[in-house]
């Protein structure tokens, strides 16, 4: 029960980086990307019906992990909580970066709020990375089972390690990097003409550096924490996943090379995927590793709820998540195509590209 | 300088009071809306369709600053109190869980169709859209309540060894009869929320003598929802309510009733403020024996004071917990008789042009968010200084590593934040009044 609720949690977070990833990577890319405003209501219009339902993921996801698992929920939270405040307090700022550009207008507005947004989204998808990074390096769990990380310590990644040190900085570089090329495939999927031209010269250039930057992080990861390596030794067939991300890497230039926009984002998707199936499944069945000392690790075992309780969920888990992944095909559906710059404003049009709740 | 529990407590106080500003008014408003698309759909005449299509604006604008400062509520559970977490986490996880699930989905798709999608989805599909608006704000609510129940009077539980509570059954967490009477009367408090708004600003058209069509429409569904809204508040639900809490939580009873010591023939306190030294109520102007006949329907009934309840199991701020309870019930109280008056005018016929009520109706709209804010502290306040009631202390529930200085900072951080939310929000709303439902 512990496993199969491991998996799902993993699956709900694997859903809602591939969702809300690329409308973070619009944030990132969106102030260089546009030249102009018509240019730049295209690319908020291509995220506008959906960004804030891709953000339930993470509250569903969120709450999800708060009922099976109790133990990580609290301790994860509590010991990362002065990135995770921050974290809110910048999906504050990002939601209403967008919500009110529609609101209160003009050119000097439209540039603060589009600021926001983009430093709001480029900040994001660099914590979330860190936050990954945490959780791959271990944190400083003591034998009372707590821990507090303060921002940083002394930037090495042993002992008393704080959020940020070399090694996590890294794998944030590398979360900015794969969420902009996220995002440079969605706008190339929604726009057509100039717009598209330049997202997928943008999704060239991001590809490299995400190329590198993926290869880089893997062997610093192996070499600095070789018991990553037993879950693969244990269980060969976990090398589906490590192949899954590199088949969806190489899907990405493939495609795009060949102009099948949709494609090259399907496997940016299954990059993503794979990428954080292939950490979660070299974790377990450890959910949050310590620094300190290896034996006083969160494992699925010591924090997950009571199989009763979790029985219990799985009877309204699968019922909600089927209706939740109804609601999302419906939105995504009704939105479906291409956006033109010249194609008119309309009213209903225009409060639809920033529709929140 | 409080310590860091102290700080943690602020920090939740704050953070949820400022939030529920936007739920209680999200709630009340997607009622109206539907009854406001219902007439539209059963006359087919469109100024129905304009009044709907303005609160659909003012909703959706509150609708976001509910979901912006409802994210950290989730979280702070695991932030700031991790000791809780972790222990109740198995029971209450599965309602916080089932509120993003179950409600969230539905509301943030139903949302953007209803907003904007008038037009592609016809009459009937967009009144449609409006009932899930509805559902889906209103199933949120339940949810919440639930968790809050539970924790009011703990149900269908076990403790496993390792001291943590484990979910023993499903229905029993989620029929919990005090959540179930906690529920009502929380959501006719959102709905006279609604109404009181709706109304006020039906009045201030009709007395500036503009959108005069639809300042009658606000004022006419306002009083006329707000009047049953204000009467079930307080019976049966505010009723029913109380008696829970007298059932379960005689401690809570006696402090937010001043009641220091054991009587029969209990007073009911209208006034006077509790003297905790001194264990007496200052200048009381009470109603003989009418506590006890509100408690167990018996005049001479004896109810039971703080005397017979060990100190340390005394709520910690008697005095804040007795005036929030006696602002909730006097303005639930003034409430009813302003609804009452207005609704009489309106039935002869003279309410439009009553000046000195629609003056009435327009200064009343601040007080349901104050009587509703009352009324959430009078629960919280009242269940310390249990944090689960009787099973677990507010104390052994903070996150044990988490420094004040760091709490203070983010609470800061969160004032900060939310001056400017409250800020653009009163902005965006006025521009909506201005700009008034006509041309919608």
């Amino acid at each position: 029960m512990g496993t199969l609720w491991f998996c799902l949690v993993a699956l709900m977070l694997a859903g809602y980086v591939v969702l809300d990833g690329f409308d973070l990577g619009v944030g990132v890319l969106h102030l260089w990307l546009a030249r102009n405003e018509p240019e730049r209501r295209v690319m908020l219009r291509s995220i506008g019906p959906v960004w804030d339902g891709n953000e339930v993921w993470l509250i569903a996801a969120g709450g999800t992990l708060y009922f099976a698992f109790p133990a990580l929920y609290a301790e994860g939270f509590s010991g990362f909580y002065l990135p995770l405040m921050m974290v809110l307090w910048l999906l504050v700022i990002r939601g209403i970066s967008v919500e009110f550009r529609s609101h209160i207008g003009g050119p000097i507005w439209s540039r603060l709020w589009d600021t926001g947004f983009a430093v709001a989204s480029i900040l994001l998808a660099i914590f979330y990375g860190v936050a990954l990074g945490n959780v791959v390096r271990g944190v400083p769990l003591n034998g009372s089972g707590h821990f507090f990380e303060p921002l940083w310590t002394d930037f090495q990644p042993v002992g008393h390690t704080g959020i940020l040190d070399w090694y996590t900085v890294i794998v944030g570089v590398v979360a900015l990097a794969a969420l902009a090329l996220h995002g440079a495939n969605w706008l190339a999927v929604k726009t057509e003409g100039e717009l598209c031209n330049r997202a997928l010269k943008w999704a060239s250039a991001l590809w490299w550096g995400v190329l590198a930057c993926t290869a880089a992080l893997t062997i610093i990861s192996f070499q600095m924490l070789p018991q990553l390596f037993l879950s693969f030794r244990d269980r060969p067939w976990g090398i589906v996943f490590p192949v899954l991300a590199l088949t969806g890497l190489f899907g990405i230039k493939w495609f795009n090379r060949l102009k099948l926009e949709g494609m090259a984002f399907a496997s940016s998707c299954a990059y993503l995927i794979g990428m954080l199936t292939s950490v979660t499944f070299s974790l377990y069945p450890n959910v949050l590793p310590s620094s300190l000392n290896p034996f006083q690790a969160l494992t699925i075992a010591n924090s997950k709820a009571s199989d009763h309780g979790l029985k219990i969920g799985l009877a309204w888990w699968l019922v909600g998540i089927v209706l939740a992944c109804g609601y999302t095909i419906h939105t995504y559906r009704s939105f479906a195509g291409k956006l033109s710059v010249g194609e008119a404003d309309g009213d209903e049009r225009e409060h639809l590209a920033t529709a929140s709740p | 300088m409080p310590d860091a529990l102290s700080v943690d407590r602020l920090h939740f106080a704050f953070t949820v009071t400022f939030h529920y500003i936007f739920p209680q008014l999200t709630m009340g408003l997607a009622l109206l809306i539907f009854v406001l698309k219902t007439i539209a759909l059963r006359t087919g005449e469109e100024r129905w369709n304009r009044a709907a299509r303005f609160w659909a604006r003012i909703f959706g604008i509150s609708f976001a600053l509910g979901v912006v400062t409802g994210i950290p509520m989730e979280f702070q559970f695991g932030t700031n109190w991790s000791q809780f977490s972790k222990a109740a986490g198995g029971v209450i996880g599965q309602t916080l869980a089932m509120e993003g699930v179950f409600s969230f989905f539905l509301e943030s798709s139903f949302l953007g169709l209803f907003l904007f999608g008038e037009k592609r989805l016809g009459p009937r599909g967009h009144w449609f859209s409006s009932l899930m608006m509805f559902v889906g704000s209103w199933l949120s609510g339940y949810l919440i309540v639930a968790t809050d129940a539970w924790m009011q009077h703990p149900v269908g539980y076990a403790i496993a060894p390792n001291g943590s509570f484990q979910l023993q059954s499903f229905w029993h967490l989620l029929l919990n009869p005090w959540g179930l009477w906690q529920y009502a009367h929380t959501m006719t408090g959102a709905v006279q929320t609604g109404c009181f708004t709706m109304a006020a600003i039906g009045a201030y058209y009709l007395l500036s003598g503009v959108h005069e069509e639809y300042g009658n429409i606000f004022v006419r569904v306002g009083v006329t929802v707000g009047v049953l809204a204000a009467i079930l508040q307080l019976f049966p639900t505010g009723d029913f309510q109380g008696r829970m809490v007298s059932r379960y939580q005689q401690s809570t009873l006696a402090a937010m009733e001043g009641l220091f010591h054991t009587e029969r023939d209990a007073p009911l306190a209208i006034l006077g403020q509790p003297d905790v030294p001194n264990q007496r109520l200052d200048n009381p102007l009470v109603v003989p024996a009418a506590l006890s006949f509100l408690t167990y329907r018996a005049w001479s009934a004896q109810v039971t004071g703080l005397d017979q309840i060990p100190r340390d199991d005394w709520p910690d701020h008697i005095e804040l917990l007795y005036f929030s309870y006696h602002i909730m019930v006097g303005l639930g109280t003034i409430f009813i008789a302003v609804l009452l008056l207005a609704a009489w005018l309106l039935y002869r016929g003279k309410l439009y042009r009553s000046r000195w009520m629609l003056w009435i109706l327009m200064a009343s709209l601040p007080f349901p968010f104050i009587a509703n804010t009352a009324g959430w502290m009078t629960a919280e306040i009242g269940r310390q200084p249990w944090l689960i009631f009787g099973l677990m202390r507010t104390s052994a529930g903070n996150s044990p590593l988490i420094s004040a200085g760091s709490v203070w900072f983010t609470l800061l951080g969160f004032l900060g934040l939310y001056a400017v939310l409250g800020i653009l929000f009163l902005f965006l709303v006025y521009r909506e009044i201005e700009h008034g439902p006509s041309a919608a």
